[in-house]
C-alpha cells in the first residue's frame, strides 16, 4: 500500500515536473508546479514526515507560487517560443544520461541505500514538530544560522538591485 | 546545556567578518557620501584583524580544532585558505575605493556584501559536511550574483549578474542532487561518514560513481573548469572590474578549497575514478581556453580565459596528488595546488588593479588596444602590467613560474610526465596572448583618432598595494622557500 502511494507520487512529481518546463503558457507552468508542490507534500506525508509536509504546503503552493503567478502576471509575459527550440537539445542530452545510468546499474548491479529508520523510531517518540526544532537548533544550528544570513544577503540584495534612487546619492 | 562558547571562539575570525558586515550596512545610511571612505577602511581593519587571529593562531598550535557538532574543522588547511582569503579581501577592498568612485558606484554596501560573500567563502574552507559546505557556497555566490549587477547603469553588468545568477543556480541544482545521493547512501552528509560508507560500499556501487559525477560537475562551474565555464568570459567582462578581481581569486580559491577536501576527505576512496574524470577535464581546459584567449581582443574577456586556464593547471597538481603514489602519496600535489592558488591570487589581482586604473575620457579602457603606448605616458603602470603578465604567463624569475614548476613537478612525480609536456606546450601558447599586451603598451603608439588618452585612477593606498603584489610576485619567485613550507605544513592528507 505505501509502495503505490510512492509511486503515484512519484509519477505525478516527475511528470508535472516536465509539464512546467514543457508547457508554452506561464500560467499553466505555474499551476503545474502548484500540484508538484502537493504531491510532494504528499510523499512527506508517506515518510511520517507531517511537520515538514504543512511546511511545504503553507511556504511552497502558498507564499512562494503566489508570487510566481503575481510575477507572470505582472510581466504579463507571452508565449515565448525561442527557447523550445532547444528541445532536441535536451532531449538528447536526458536521453545520454539515462543510457548512461542504465548500462551503469546494469554492469554493476543494483545498490540499496542505506538502511533508513522509521521516522517515529528516529524521533523517540517525541512530536515531529519538537524533533525539527531540536535538531535545528542544537546539531544543525550552524547552517541554520547561515541559511539566515542568506537569507539577509537576498534581502539586502534585492533591494541595492531595484532601488530607484540609490545612485543618485552619490557624493 | 552548553551555551556554544568554545564554538564561539573557535569561529572567531568568521564571527568578526559577519558583525563588521553588519555594522557596515547598518552605518551605512547614516554615513554621508563623502565619509563613506571610513566603511571601506573599517573592513580593512576588521580583515586585519582576522588576520591576525589566524596567523596567532598558525603559530601557537596549529592543530585541527572541531565546533558546532563536528560540522566545521579549523585546521592548518582552513587556516591556509582563510589566511589567503583575508588578505585577498583586503587588497580587493583598497583597490575598489578609487575604481568605485571613478564609476560612480560607490555604495557602502559594496563593503558589507564583499564581507558576507567572504564569511560564506569562510565556510566553504572550513566546514566538513556537504550541507554546510553548500550553504557556504550560496552565501558566496548570492553576494556575487548582487555585486555583479551593481553598476546598474550598464545593461552589459545587469545582463552579466543575471546570466551567472541562472548558470549559478542551476549548477548548484546539479550539486546538491549529488549531495542527495551521497546522503541517501550513507546516511549523513558528513565527509567522514561518507568516507566510510564508500569503504564499506566499496567503489564499485552505480549511485556512488553517478554522485560523484554530479558533484564535480557542480563544483567544475565554480572552478569555471571546460566544459562549464561558458558563463565566465560574459560575468567576468560585465561585473565592475573590482569584482571580477574579487571573482576570478576569491571565489575560485575558495571554490578549490571546498572541492579539494570534499573529493579528499569525502571522496578519498574514489580517488581512481575521479583523477580520470579531472584528467579529461584538466586537458579540456588547457585546449580550450589557451585557444580561445588568443582571439581575444577585450583585455577583461581575455583575462577570463586566463582564469581558466589557470584553473587546468591547478587540476594538473589535483590529478597528481590523486594517482600520486608511494610514500608522499598525494602530498606534493595538493601543496603545489595550494601554492599555484595563493600565487596566481597575487598575480590576477594586481593585473585587474592596473586595469581598474586605467579611465578613457571618463570610461573604462578595457580593450586591449587602449593600452598602447601606456610605456610612454604612464611607465610605472605599463612595468606593473609587465610583471604580473610575464607572471601570468610563468615566465622567471616571477613567481608565476614557480607556481608552474612545482605543479608540473608534482605531475611528473605522480608518473604523468605527458602531462606536463603538454601543459609546458600550451604554457608557452599562452606566453602569446600575455605578452601580446605587454607589446601594445611599449611599442605602440596610440592611434591619433583616440579623443582622449587614457588616464589612471589611483591612490596612495593602491599604490602600496600594488607595490607589495609586485613585490611579492618577485621574491616568491627568487625566494619560494617560506611559501612552499607553509603550504606543506597545511596539506590534507590524502587516504
Amino acid at each position: 500500500m505505501e509502495q503505490a502511494f510512492f509511486f503515484y507520487f512519484a509519477f505525478v512529481i516527475a511528470a508535472t515536473s516536465v509539464l512546467v518546463v514543457a508547457l508554452r503558457n506561464p500560467i499553466y507552468s505555474t499551476l503545474a508546479l502548484l500540484v508538484m508542490f502537493f504531491h510532494v507534500a504528499g510523499l512527506y506525508v508517506t515518510l511520517h514526515a507531517e511537520f515538514l509536509a504543512a511546511v511545504q504546503i503553507i511556504v511552497y503552493a502558498g507564499a512562494i507560487l503566489v508570487l510566481y503567478l503575481f510575477v507572470v502576471m505582472l510581466l504579463n509575459l507571452k508565449q515565448d517560443v525561442r527557447y523550445h527550440r532547444q528541445w532536441p537539445m535536451a532531449a538528447a542530452v536526458g536521453a545520454t544520461l539515462v543510457i548512461e545510468a542504465i548500462i551503469l546499474t546494469a554492469m554493476k548491479g543494483s545498490t540499496t541505500p542505506a538502511a533508513a529508520t522509521d521516522t517515529e523510531t528516529a524521533i523517540g517518540g517525541a512530536g515531529n514538530t519538537e524533533a525539527i526544532g531540536d535538531v535545528l537548533y542544537t546539531t544543525y544550528l550552524f547552517p541554520f544560522e547561515v541559511a539566515s544570513l542568506i537569507l539577509l544577503v537576498a534581502m539586502i540584495g534585492a533591494i541595492v538591485l531595484a532601488k530607484k534612487d540609490i545612485g543618485e546619492r552619490e557624493a | 546545556m552548553s551555551l556554544y562558547g568554545t564554538d564561539l571562539l573557535a569561529l572567531l575570525p568568521e564571527l568578526i567578518v559577519v558583525l563588521t558586515a553588519c555594522v557596515v550596512i547598518a552605518l551605512d545610511p547614516v554615513t554621508p557620501a563623502s565619509r563613506r571612505d571610513l566603511l571601506a577602511w573599517l573592513s580593512v581593519g576588521a580583515l586585519a584583524l582576522c588576520l591576525g587571529l589566524t596567523g596567532w593562531q598558525i603559530s601557537v598550535e596549529n592543530v585541527r580544532v572541531s565546533a558546532f557538532s563536528d560540522l566545521v574543522a579549523i585546521d592548518a588547511y582552513a587556516r591556509f585558505w582563510k589566511v589567503l582569503l583575508y588578505s585577498v579581501t583586503g587588497v580587493t577592498i583598497v583597490l575598489s575605493l578609487p575604481y568605485l568612485k571613478a564609476e560612480r558606484i560607490h555604495l557602502g554596501e559594496y563593503y558589507g556584501f564583499i564581507l558576507l560573500a567572504l564569511s560564506g567563502m569562510l565556510v566553504m574552507v572550513s566546514a566538513v559536511d556537504l550541507l554546510t559546505i553548500y550553504l557556504g557556497t550560496e552565501l558566496m555566490s548570492i553576494s556575487l550574483y548582487v555585486m555583479t549587477g551593481l553598476n546598474r547603469s550598464k545593461p552589459r553588468s545587469l545582463e552579466a549578474s543575471a546570466k551567472y545568477f541562472v548558470l549559478g543556480a542551476f549548477s548548484s541544482g546539479i550539486l546538491l542532487y549529488g549531495i542527495s545521493l551521497l546522503y541517501g547512501l550513507a546516511g549523513s552528509t558528513k565527509l567522514a561518514s561518507i568516507a566510510g560508507a564508500i569503504g564499506t560500499r566499496g567503489t564499485e556501487d552505480p549511485l556512488v560513481l553517478i554522485a560523484t559525477i554530479l558533484i564535480a560537475v557542480g563544483f567544475s562551474f565554480k572552478l569555471a573548469a571546460v566544459p562549464f565555464h561558458m558563463w565566465t568570459p560574459d560575468v567576468y567582462q560585465g561585473a565592475p572590474t573590482s569584482i571580477t578581481a574579487f571573482l576570478a581569486v576569491a571565489s575560485k580559491a575558495a571554490s578549490f578549497a571546498a572541492f579539494i577536501r570534499v573529493f579528499v576527505e569525502g571522496l578519498g576512496g574514489l580517488k581512481a575514478d575521479w583523477s580520470i574524470l579531472f584528467l579529461i577535464i584538466s586537458i579540456l581546459t588547457l585546449v580550450l581556453g589557451n585557444v580561445v584567449a588568443i582571439v581575444q581582443t577585450n583585455i577583461k574577456r581575455m583575462l577570463a580565459y586566463s582564469s581558466i586556464v589557470h584553473a587546468g593547471y591547478v587540476l594538473i597538481g589535483f590529478v597528481a596528488a590523486g594517482r600520486g603514489d608511494g610514500a608522499s602519496g598525494g602530498t606534493p600535489g595538493l601543496a603545489s595546488v595550494m601554492m599555484y592558488l595563493a600565487i596566481y591570487s597575487f598575480m590576477t589581482l594586481g593585473a585587474f588593479a592596473v586595469i581598474g586604473m586605467l579611465r578613457k575620457g571618463g570610461m573604462e579602457g578595457e580593450e586591449i588596444e587602449d593600452f598602447a603606448g601606456l610605456a610612454k605616458r604612464q611607465p610605472l603602470a605599463a612595468f606593473l602590467m609587465l610583471v604580473f603578465m610575464a607572471s601570468l604567463a610563468g615566465i622567471p624569475p616571477t613567481a608565476g613560474f614557480i607556481a608552474k614548476f612545482y605543479v608540473f613537478m608534482a605531475a611528473v612525480e605522480a608518473g604523468l610526465a605527458w602531462l606536463a609536456a603538454v601543459a609546458l606546450i600550451f604554457a608557452a601558447v599562452s606566453a602569446y596572448y600575455y605578452m601580446r599586451v605587454v607589446m601594445v603598451m611599449y611599442m605602440r603608439e596610440p592611434s591619433s583618432s583616440s579623443v582622449a588618452p587614457p588616464q589612471l585612477a589611483t591612490s596612495p593606498a593602491l599604490s602600496f598595494v600594488l607595490a607589495c603584489a609586485v613585490a611579492g610576485v618577485i621574491l616568491f619567485g627568487l625566494f619560494p622557500n617560506p611559501l612552499v613550507s607553509f603550504a606543506l605544513q597545511s596539506v590534507l592528507t590524502l587516504k
